[in-house]
């Protein structure tokens, strides 16, 4: 049997008052069988409905009573018929007993493996615990909960609990007190968890889609001193879940190709820079090491027989005051140092300087080398984990730290030192006092919202749920993201209820868009219907690069007086041009041209500034003969009106008009528009 | 000015769809300008114990220091030094009193006294020299700035050529940076001169006052903190990386001309051998099929959220867990370029939450990994010598469910109970941590010994020393500190709490049984061993091999002579065969 093979079995409450949460419900199970189709395809799969009309089970047959129980999917191997079944679960109509599932699901299990299979066995119970559980024919419920605790240890199946607590108020106080500390005695005596969960986005990431087997980063003596040793274990607590790897795709097999693998080999060559035709085989390279600028070439014999080398250890290096680290330094993905299973002394040991650790606010430093003949040291703190259950030892966590090349230390002006107009005034602070307690992600009375242990990632998501679709449909367009992980990436509409709060500090704080920068990418019709402000900093003048609608001629005016460039004196002028025709063009019964006006008078200010007399007279020349049959007429008679003629020869001496000729310009427009 | 709630909500959060990204300067040109007159060379007295030092010498010293760890951590950087208030010159433009350093014999620099300086003032020669310098490399891809020492604080009356320089310097994109050294006889007063010379920084003038550096410490951290350029990661409001992991990169060299080698990636399409262009189609094998995706709908599928942060929510500082990271985090600074007013409303944001003790949780849109992330207020801190943590936001990824792994939950048992400590457990612990406190522990205070070892060995290679250096490791714990009695006792009493007073017989004793069950087992295969040989004994090996009858032999049998002949016993029939040939030598 293979080690990691699991053995699952959903227990689905599908009762009336689970209708709201079911469309989720669907959605975890199908991501979760989906994953096992991926991941673990060896993985047995059963699923066992709550809450039915009917009843269909062993139990039931056999001894009677266990009603409204119904395995749908008995357990096997999983398989893509189950993703269907799974996606359409039917709506029960009778309040389920989530005790009677438990034992149902339990008894499925013993009989597929009997006493085989310890530890890899798992139920899944998701319900939202609201409805009364039947008094049993014997004893009371305590000592039933008791018995299926027991049982659950000496089979080594765990439970996963997944409550529901969505709508409150509806069900009964007194019901969810006693089913609540059913659960806990169940999760307190054997290997139970429970979570709750108040929002849709919460049962998404509440359930482990994914069965990882913790692997150990090391195991072996935690040193204190070369005289005091502890026992650990160490594995990671977290670890990035990466987007799957997809393979590069092929399509130069010929279509008739059944087997055709569609892969694609990637080659890799080192070629010589002076002769790019030869091939430098691999027994020829050698590796090369950059310092400073020169790259200095190190055999690899040579480099291992020097290289740094440290032994295979975990040193304490002492305790500082948690204070002395700060959270910002926490650099990369968290171990877990747990005392060795099975020693006690071990416990006592980690479990006394955890809590001491806790008492007196320190913290351990550690110097750890996980593996022989690593090539590196980690220096990282150690922080306690006490305990929350009665069953589980504590620990530590393990977060890596910087050293003194890894980190920049920059200085940025201290806030005190902005002017006064970036300074809040005591009504704009007490809005934001405001915003920040009405935002409060943990509300009394409810859990906590986007606590990252049961926060889906969204990314993921959405890549298993198009996988699906585009299986079945491969030309399926990808699907916007689900409702219920949006509460991931958007504000969570009811904790903004009280507007007037959100309202009030939207009107404390005014915000400006700075047309300079703005204006250098953002799309015209964002940007259009934003209100002039005028840039007082000289330094964003230095990188305008192109023409914006709600500025122009200050863009136009920065960029010629760019000096990082000669190239932007004809640039700018270019982009005038295109401006105007684009203003001229666009404009309706002549709603453009008095900025159009405003625009050629600065680009012959400008033309006349940096003797380009050609570009302007050109320009106007042009557009006089494109437009002047059109209605576009009356722009040249307002260009006429405000004396906007052609450069002249006194005005820059490469000018080719003459001064008459440069003032009969306009004239001639008036000849022609009558 | 109308604003939508939408936009001004996201604007608040920094969060703009169409906020440019800033491209990043990705290489620095820095030239350092070191003042070489007369007064630079004036010992100073107040310290007894820096007799001799002179600012000159603690100016080189700095700049030399920046240079080791330049070349580890920005080895694609350019420098130069250049003095100025030299007798000799050496500079392309032939200017008088200004000697361009040549940055290679970097080695020798620190005998570098032989700049007696004179008289006359050439400030702005060497400032011209810097800046010629610097005209090499475009604005896009580099940044450039002249780092300059000087205690002279007025060089000379101001010239009417002089903002013009400014502002070509600052059109060029170079800036100009300057680390005073206090005047043996008064302050560096910034206002003097430099106050045009750094013309933007005008706003910061307090800060080079307070800093002007005395001692060759100060100096040195001061350096430290301006050798990086502040990064732009994202112009958000105004990030910067704050962390960054080192490594050295590999060149490949030719082994022969140890010229570099260019890589060369080439596509081969499995099924038919024909040479590819990147394929723009990636695929996943689903249900034993292939899924075909184009690269566009995988970069759709990770756009959850335009390019941004979008505040969500406070959460009060406690819920952020010590297990909730996992990628070195990232610093805001709030900027008023783009939208007038954010600085306001992240100060006001900022105040909030640390009266009200609260981290902002947030989901940063970015197209590589959107997350979530916690913003965690950070209050300026300074010292003595200047700023410690800048004012502002820690920006913190936070794990996904996914990510997050439960391994403590995997030894649930009964005895956990039994395992949880007395008070007096817990008191001898706590003593023992009071005993090895380390007071003014600094999360830097270590530097990479690997890296160091890297950087040490490359020198001695490259300078074709034969003697590798020794690296010291300041990783290692304190040896000498740790033999303390004190330390000593209270490590001994909380020994003998948590486990007992006679661990180390037990520890022993436990060891010598498994080495006691560890030779019964090596006797055991011994007797086989043994048995073995005998019946291997009884048969005529050689014969049989050459009649061919080893394979009328039963396993059991042939297996006889491979124990006998220590060989392995694995395999059928025929590999036993054949590896009792070949150890026969036929």
């Amino acid at each position: 049997m293979a080690r990691n093979k699991e053995s699952l079995t959903l227990l689905l409450d599908i009762g009336p008052s689970m209708h709201n949460a079911l469309p989720d419900v669907e959605k975890i199970c199908s991501i979760l069988v989906q994953k096992k189709l991926i991941y673990g395809w060896n993985d047995d799969v059963g699923v066992v409905l709550f809450g039915t009309e009917e009843t269909d089970n062993d139990l039931a047959k056999q001894v009677g009573g266990y009603d409204h129980i119904v395995v749908l999917n008995g357990i096997s191997t999983v398989n893509r018929n189950l993703l269907g079944t799974l996606k359409k679960l039917p709506r029960g109509t009778v309040a389920g007993d989530f005790l009677d599932a438990i034992v149902v699901g339990m008894d499925l299990l013993i009989k597929k493996f009997g006493t085989t299979n310890k530890g890899k066995m798992r139920l899944c119970l998701i319900t939202d615990a609201e409805s009364l559980t039947k008094e049993p024919y014997e004893g009371t419920k305590e000592d039933q909960v008791g018995i299926i605790s027991e049982q659950m240890k000496s089979h080594g199946i765990k439970l996963d609990c997944i409550i529901t607590r969505m709508s409150s108020g509806m069900a009964d106080q007194k019901i969810l007190v006693e089913n609540d500390s059913l659960l806990c005695n169940i999760s307190r005596k054997g290997n139970a968890k429970i979570r709750y969960v108040a929002s849709p986005a919460a049962l998404l990431g509440a359930l482990r889609t994914r069965n990882i087997s913790p692997v150990t980063v090391f195991r072996g003596d935690l040193e204190l001193s070369s005289k005091m040793k502890i026992k650990i274990w160490v594995y990671k607590k977290t670890s990035e879940e990466r987007f799957p790897t997809l393979k590069k795709y092929s399509d130069k097999a010929p279509a008739s190709d059944r087997f055709a693998t569609h892969e694609v080999k990637v080659d890799f060559e080192y070629k010589s820079l002076e002769d790019p035709s030869r091939n430098v085989p691999p027994e020829q390279r050698i590796r090369g090491y950059r310092y400073g600028p020169q790259i200095i070439p190190v055999s690899s014999d040579q480099w291992e027989a020097v290289k740094f080398k440290p032994e295979k250890s975990v040193k304490l290096l002492g305790f500082t005051d948690a204070s002395n680290i700060m959270r910002h330094y926490f650099l990369k993905e968290v171990y877990a140092f747990i005392p060795e299973p099975g020693n006690k002394k071990a416990g006592v040991a980690v479990s006394s300087i955890a809590r001491a650790m806790r008492e007196t606010n320190k913290v351990a430093l550690l110097r750890c080398v996980w593996r022989q003949g690593q090539g590196s040291v980690t220096v990282g703190v150690l922080t306690p984990n006490i305990s929350s259950m009665d069953t589980m030892p504590d620990s530590f966590y393990f977060n890596v730290l910087p050293f003194a090349e890894d980190v920049r230390e920059f200085q940025f002006p201290s806030f005190s030192s902005f002017p006064s107009s970036w300074q809040p005034t005591e009504q704009q602070q007490d809005a934001a006092d405001n915003l920040v307690k009405m935002l409060d992600l943990v509300p009394y009375g409810r859990g906590e919202i986007l606590m990252p242990d049961m926060t889906p990632n969204p990314v993921l998501e959405r890549f298993f749920r198009f996988l699906e679709l585009k299986s079945t449909k491969p030309d399926s367009e990808v699907p916007p993201l689900d409702t219920s992980l949006r509460a991931v990436t958007e504000p969570d509409p009811d904790l903004s209820e009280n507007k007037s709060v959100l309202a009030d500090f939207r009107g404390c704080f005014e915000l400006k868009h700075n047309p300079k920068k703005k204006s250098s990418k953002r799309s015209r019709d964002a940007a259009s219907d934003e209100a002039l402000v005028q840039s007082s900093d000289p330094r964003d003048a230095a990188k305008v690069e192109k023409i914006g609608d709600t500025s122009p001629i200050e863009d136009f005016e920065a960029m010629i007086a760019r000096r990082d460039g000669s190239e932007w004196v004809v640039r700018g002028i270019r982009s005038m041009k295109i401006y105007i025709s684009d203003l001229l063009e666009n404009s309706y019964e002549g709603d453009a041209y008095p900025k159009a006006i405003d625009c050629l008078m600065a680009l012959r200010r400008a033309c006349v500034l940096e003797q380009e007399p050609e570009e302007f007279n050109q320009f106007l020349r042009e557009i006089f003969q494109r437009w002047k049959a059109t209605d576009l007429r009356g722009f040249f008679e307002m260009v006429a009106s405000k004396n906007i003629s052609l450069i002249s020869k006194t005005e820059a001496a490469d000018s080719d008009a003459t001064d008459s000729e440069a003032r009969s310009f306009p004239a001639k427009i008036d000849f022609s528009s009558q | 000015m109308d604003i939508d709630p939408e936009d001004l909500f996201r604007d608040d959060s920094d969060s703009d769809s169409e906020l440019f990204q800033e491209r990043e300067a990705n290489k620095e040109l820095v030239v350092y300008l070191i003042d070489a007159s007369p007064r630079m060379f004036v010992p100073f007295s107040q310290h007894e114990d820096e007799k001799g030092e002179t600012h000159f010498h603690i100016a080189v010293n700095c700049v030399l220091q920046s240079l080791k760890t330049q070349i580890i951590s920005r080895s694609y950087d350019e420098v130069a030094i250049c003095f100025f208030n030299t007798k000799e010159k050496k500079n392309l433009q032939d200017l008088t009193g200004v000697y361009v350093f040549n940055v290679v014999d970097r080695e020798s620099l620190d005998r570098a006294t032989y700049f007696p300086g004179s008289k006359e003032n050439t400030i702005y020669n060497s400032l011209w020299v810097a800046q010629a310098l610097l005209r090499k490399g475009s604005l896009k891809t580099a940044s450039k700035r002249i780092l300059m020492f000087t205690n002279e604080d007025d060089p000379f009356g101001i010239f009417p050529w002089f903002y013009d320089f400014c502002k070509d310097a600052q059109d060029l994109g170079i800036s100009i940076e300057l680390l005073p050294l206090s005047r043996p006889d008064g302050k560096f007063d910034v206002s003097k001169f430099y106050v045009g010379l750094l013309g933007l920084e005008s706003k910061e003038i307090s800060h080079f006052v307070s800093s002007a550096g005395e001692r060759l410490e100060d100096m040195k951290d001061q350096l430290k903190k301006r050798m990086f350029n502040k990064r732009k990661v994202k112009t958000l409001f105004c990030l910067s990386g704050s962390l960054l992991v080192l490594a050295g990169a590999v060149t490949w060299l030719d082994s022969v001309s140890n010229l570099p080698l260019k890589p060369e990636r080439s596509f081969i399409c499995d099924d038919t051998g024909a040479l590819l262009q990147e394929p723009a189609k990636r695929f996943f094998t689903y249900k034993g099929e292939k899924v075909l995706f184009s690269v566009d709908e995988l970069s759709e599928i990770k756009r959850l959220a335009p390019n941004c942060l979008r505040l969500l929510g406070f959460k009060p500082l406690d819920y952020l867990k010590d297990y909730h990271n996992l990628r070195p985090s990232t610093f805001i600074f709030p900027s008023d370029e783009e939208i007038f007013g954010s600085t306001r409303i992240f100060i006001a944001l900022h105040r909030s939450m640390l009266r009200l003790r609260r981290f902002a949780v947030a989901f940063c849109g970015s197209s590589a990994r959107p997350q979530l992330v916690a913003l965690i207020a950070q209050e300026e801190t300074s010292n003595s010598s200047g700023q410690v943590e800048p004012p502002g936001m820690h920006m913190i990824y936070l794990p996904y469910s996914d990510d997050i792994r439960y391994p403590e939950e995997h030894y649930l048992n009964d005895d956990a109970i039994a395992s949880r400590p007395t008070d007096d457990q817990i008191r001898k612990a706590s003593a023992l941590l009071k005993r090895i406190d380390l007071k003014n522990f600094s999360v830097c205070q270590f530097s990479n010994p690997a890296l160091q070892r890297h950087y040490s060995i490359l020198q001695a290679i490259a300078l074709d020393e034969d003697e590798m250096p020794e690296v010291k490791d300041e990783t290692l714990p304190d040896e000498e500190g740790m033999a303390r009695p004190g330390i000593v006792r209270a490590l001994e009493d909380f020994k003998a709490a948590v486990y007992g007073e006679n661990h180390d017989q037990e520890e022993a004793a436990s060891i010598a049984s498994k080495e006691a069950s560890a030779s019964l087992a090596s006797k055991k295969r011994k007797a086989i061993a043994d048995a073995a040989t005998q019946e291997s004994a009884n048969y005529n090996w050689v014969d049989l091999a050459d009649n061919g009858k080893l394979k009328d032999l039963t396993v059991v049998e042939l297996k006889y002579y491979l124990t006998a002949h220590n060989l392995p016993l694995a395999g059928k029939k025929e590999a036993l065969i054949s590896r009792i040939l070949s150890h026969l030598g036929k």
